[in-house]
């Protein structure tokens, strides 16, 4: 028990995070009489989400380096305007489009991180402008009118599910089949990760502990898989978003590029003077977030079936709080993937269980603004507490 | 019972969250004198006048302050500010972008009902800057002057306050030798005008010139309290007091086996970076394997430029001349260049240059040499572990776990921390910018044996110091500067402090 308070005080933050989460699914639970965790609401939230919590992904590495990007709306609405170009317009087809506008979506966060990493214009100003040019250019390229309907194949990506290969007829059964093939695999890494630590005589947390630890997760994996399972089953779309959230907590985690990513946010000084390529590094993170609003903006285009001069609006903010409340610091240096997709799916949560029990934009939009800042000064808090 | 006591602290204990910061410290300080404070990093001196000025409110400690006889409970730096106690810190709370006489009066502004009134404001700035002997005008910014007549602004704030008793910490830390100087003059006149002050310090040498008593701390206690007179103190007799043991060699003996030329210079020219002028004119030198070399000079003299330009161009405009490591040409126009070369460089300012402070101890360390322990870009977080562990344990770096943020170290194992990183891109010339800045002495001994070592590892050392003895005490040879130029070169036994003291003032004919 001793060591269960001691992890968890030490992880307070990332702890927090989950259990506030987890409160507020309860509440929404109560206050909708249960329709929030349904299999067919729990599909609709990560559907309404996903867009948001691609951005958040991009947006985690750019205010980790000590940035902001607040054109990531202006520019998802751009791309989309394009691909509906190129689509229905031109009738390309629709892979050859999709690679075509995650290109374009690096080459506008390539305009941007020049500003920002070579020429030292600050971030918040760049992207202000891109903001505007983005947006002025998505009416342009739209010429003020929506454009639809895309081809099936592409809407597929947003609104389609994996298909059956065992023909389950209540349950969809593949689904069933990746969780417990997610569980197996889950195991299998911990459990060698834990050898290998303790071939190097590290410290491991006790053996009751670690099984209970994968216990809680290989149930709250089935217990997810299973709910998706009773309606369509996985989302294609939360494929997509699981493949992010690995990648990118693997760079950050794992990798020099992302370690250089955290030190030039901490220190850019003192990282530079230690041989990290810190105007390199700024630069492609804004590359990297260019291609992930690209990304955003074909899946919101593909759930809408159409590009809409007011796509994205607001995006750049849901993003930005999502990061925020998931606990990175303004300051740079600090922040995890997987806190930015909590954070995100915090204010996922609230925006889908205030709108089921009918509460007002306007009061919603109120909600939001203190829950973003209760989060952040509960962490400020944590953080003088600690010093 | 009637004393001359200006202050007294009795039985101040101070504690943080697990550590006991200060435990029973007393201090006593007499009317009109200097009283110096001094211990290791760490003991508790800083602690100790945060109670005192109130940055830690009464409440927050046990123990009782008296001033002038009486029982002070400061709640903030305001309540012991209108009593003219006034603390000036080791970094200096000026803002850079206001004027000088803005400085002094900001919070303290000359006006009424709101308005400043401006006359009074520069009025009364000049007589201040007058009586600190700064020749400058009120209006210019801060950002223009140097740090030594910074300090002088700071003091001059201190006196608009009508100080009673002024508190420095480290106040000579960034200054040259000449600033330092006329500072201790300034608190000797002080002293003939009935201010006392306390004043910490790492310099032995200022404290036995002007202090009249010292009260030593170490690890958050009184240790003792000497009269500088009636003891007959000497430095030794202070370090005594510091380190709890005789340090009869301050400096590590060292059999220097020196080999051949590993880095060499010529003819380096370097123009400052925003302006149209050479900071560095003409530079040769060399540096061989097993040999440390120092740099002499006062600051500014451009001995920082010339490491940072030398380092991968990281400083300066316009470079030219010619880099050899082993007698081949090499370009380092990067700083990326420089560390694959075998280069390393050690900041002067190791918290805005040299760590990332939010960052644990075992980050740092491996941040320039990731590459070792990483196999296709990716980390191996166990041998990374490892790496730290061996560092900690070579360098003696005092702390729970490698997992410690390096912002809560102290200066000696910050540095520690910042060598080792160094040490682990396994360079083969490694530049110490002011290496023991701001670290007490027994740490400093601890890093002056790792640099013996790296130089018996048969590494070039070239070390950047204002402390003479430091230069002579650790040099083979050493270089003097002085306005960009090289003025002199002088061998360990040839040297003395008068000997480069003579080169580091002589300008350009």
């Amino acid at each position: 028990m001793e060591s269960l308070s001691k992890l968890f005080k030490s992880n307070i933050r990332q702890y927090g995070m989950i259990v506030a989460l987890v409160l507020i699914m309860v509440l929404f639970q109560i206050l909708t009489d249960g329709i929030l965790l349904k299999s067919l609401n729990i599909t609709n939230l990560i559907l309404q989400n996903s867009y948001i919590l691609v951005l958040a992904i991009g947006m985690l590495l750019v205010i980790i380096t000590g940035h902001i990007d607040l054109s990531v709306g202006s520019i998802a609405a751009f791309v989309g305007a394009i691909s509906a170009i190129l689509m229905v317009d031109m009738h390309m087809p629709y892979p050859l489009a999709i690679i075509i506008s995650l290109v374009i979506g690096g080459l506008v966060g390539a305009w941007q991180g020049f500003w920002v990493a070579y020429v030292r214009i600050p971030s918040f100003i760049v992207t202000l402008a891109g903001m505007l040019i983005f947006r002025g250019l998505t009416m342009v390229v739209l010429d003020g009118q929506s454009v639809s309907p895309f081809p099936a194949g592409f809407q597929r990506i947003s609104s389609g599910f994996i298909p059956d290969w065992f023909g389950g007829s209540d349950v969809h059964f593949l689904t069933i089949v990746v969780g417990l093939a997610l569980s197996l695999i889950l195991i299998f890494t911990e459990w060698r990760n834990r050898l290998t630590q303790q071939r190097y005589q590290f410290d491991v947390v006790s053996a009751p502990l670690f099984v209970l630890k994968l216990v809680a997760i290989v149930a709250i994996i089935n217990v997810f898989t299973y709910v998706l399972a009773t309606y369509e089953g996985i989302p294609n779309i939360l494929i997509i978003l699981f493949i992010l959230v690995i990648i990118y907590t693997f760079v950050m985690n794992k990798t020099v590029m992302g370690r250089h990513i955290y030190a030039l946010g901490g220190n850019e000084k003192a990282a530079k003077l230690s041989g990290v390529k810190t105007k390199r590094m700024t630069f492609w993170v804004f590359v990297n977030m260019g291609v992930l609003a690209a990304l955003s903006g074909l899946l919101f285009a593909a759930r809408l079936n159409a590009a809409t001069p007011k796509a994205g609006v607001n995006f750049e903010l849901d993003a930005i709080a999502a990061v925020f409340i998931g606990g990175a610091s303004a300051t740079g240096g600090i922040g995890t993937v997987i806190g930015a997709i909590i954070g995100g799916l915090v204010m996922g949560v609230m925006n889908n269980g205030m709108s089921l029990i009918g509460m007002g934009i306007d009061r919603q939009q109120v909600i939001k603004g203190l829950v973003l800042l209760a989060a952040v000064a509960f962490d400020i808090y944590n953080k003088n507490k600690a010093s | 019972m009637a004393t001359n006591n200006i202050l007294e602290m009795r039985g101040i204990t101070k504690t943080f969250p697990g550590v006991k910061a200060l435990e029973n410290v007393n201090l006593q300080v007499k009317e009109g004198e200097i009283h110096a404070l001094m211990g290791e990093n760490g003991a508790g001196k800083s602690t100790l006048m945060k109670v005192l000025s109130g940055v830690y409110p009464h409440g927050s400690y046990t123990g009782d302050i008296l001033y002038k006889g009486n029982v002070c409970e400061f709640k903030d730096i305001t309540q012991s500010e209108r009593l003219g106690i006034v603390i000036i810190h080791q970094e200096l709370a000026l803002i850079p972008q206001l004027s000088i006489a803005e400085n002094i009066f900001l919070g303290n502004e000359q006006a009424k009902r709101g308005v400043i009134n401006w006359n009074d404001t520069i009025g009364k700035t000049k007589e201040l800057l007058k009586t600190v002997g700064l020749n400058e005008s009120p209006n210019t910014l801060i950002s223009s002057i140097g740090v030594g007549k910074q300090q002088l602004v700071e003091i001059a704030k201190a006196l608009s306050k009508e100080v009673k008793l002024l508190i420095l910490d480290e106040p000579t830390a960034a200054l040259n030798e000449e600033d330092s100087e006329n500072l201790l003059n300034l608190l000797l006149t002080f002293k003939k005008q009935g201010i006392s002050s306390i004043m910490i310090s790492h310099k032995l040498n200022e404290i036995t010139k002007v202090a009249d008593s010292i009260t030593i701390l170490r690890d958050g206690k009184t240790i003792e309290t000497l009269d500088m007179v009636k003891d007959n103190i000497n430095e030794d007799r202070i370090i005594k007091g510091m380190v709890g043991r005789d340090l009869t060699q301050r400096y590590p003996v060292r059999e220097p086996k020196i080999g051949d030329t590993i880095l060499e210079v010529k003819d380096w020219n370097v123009y400052h970076e925003t302006q149209d002028r050479k900071v560095i004119d003409d530079v040769s030198m060399y540096i061989r394997k097993g040999e440390i070399v120092g740099i002499a000079g006062l600051m500014g003299a451009g001995r920082t430029e010339l490491a940072m330009s030398l380092f991968g161009k990281s400083y300066g405009k316009r470079i030219s001349g010619e880099t050899l490591l082993n007698g081949k040409p090499v370009q380092m126009n990067t700083i990326n260049q420089a560390i694959d070369q075998g280069l390393a460089y050690v900041t002067e300012d190791r918290k805005h240059y040299g760590l990332i402070l939010m960052d644990d101890i075992k980050r740092n360390i491996t941040l320039t040499g990731l590459n070792k322990i990483s196999r296709n870009t990716v980390v191996n977080a166990n041998q990374e572990i490892i790496e730290a562990e061996r560092f900690r344990t070579k360098l003696n770096i005092k702390t729970p776990s490698i997992l410690q943020k390096t912002g809560n170290l102290s200066g000696g194992n910050q540095q520690k921390v910042v060598l080792s990183k160094w040490i682990f891109s396994e360079p083969e010339v490694l530049i110490l910018d002011e290496p023991t800045r701001g670290i007490d002495v027994g740490a400093k001994y601890e890093i002056y044996t790792i640099i013996n070592q790296l130089a018996m590892e048969g590494k070039g050392v070239l070390i950047i110091s204002s402390e003479l003895p430091e230069l002579l005490g650790m040099c083979d040879r050493m270089y003097v500067m002085s306005e960009g130029r090289f003025t002199g070169e002088v061998t360990r036994e040839e040297a003395s402090q008068e000997k480069l003291m003579k080169y580091m003032t002589k300008s350009r004919g």
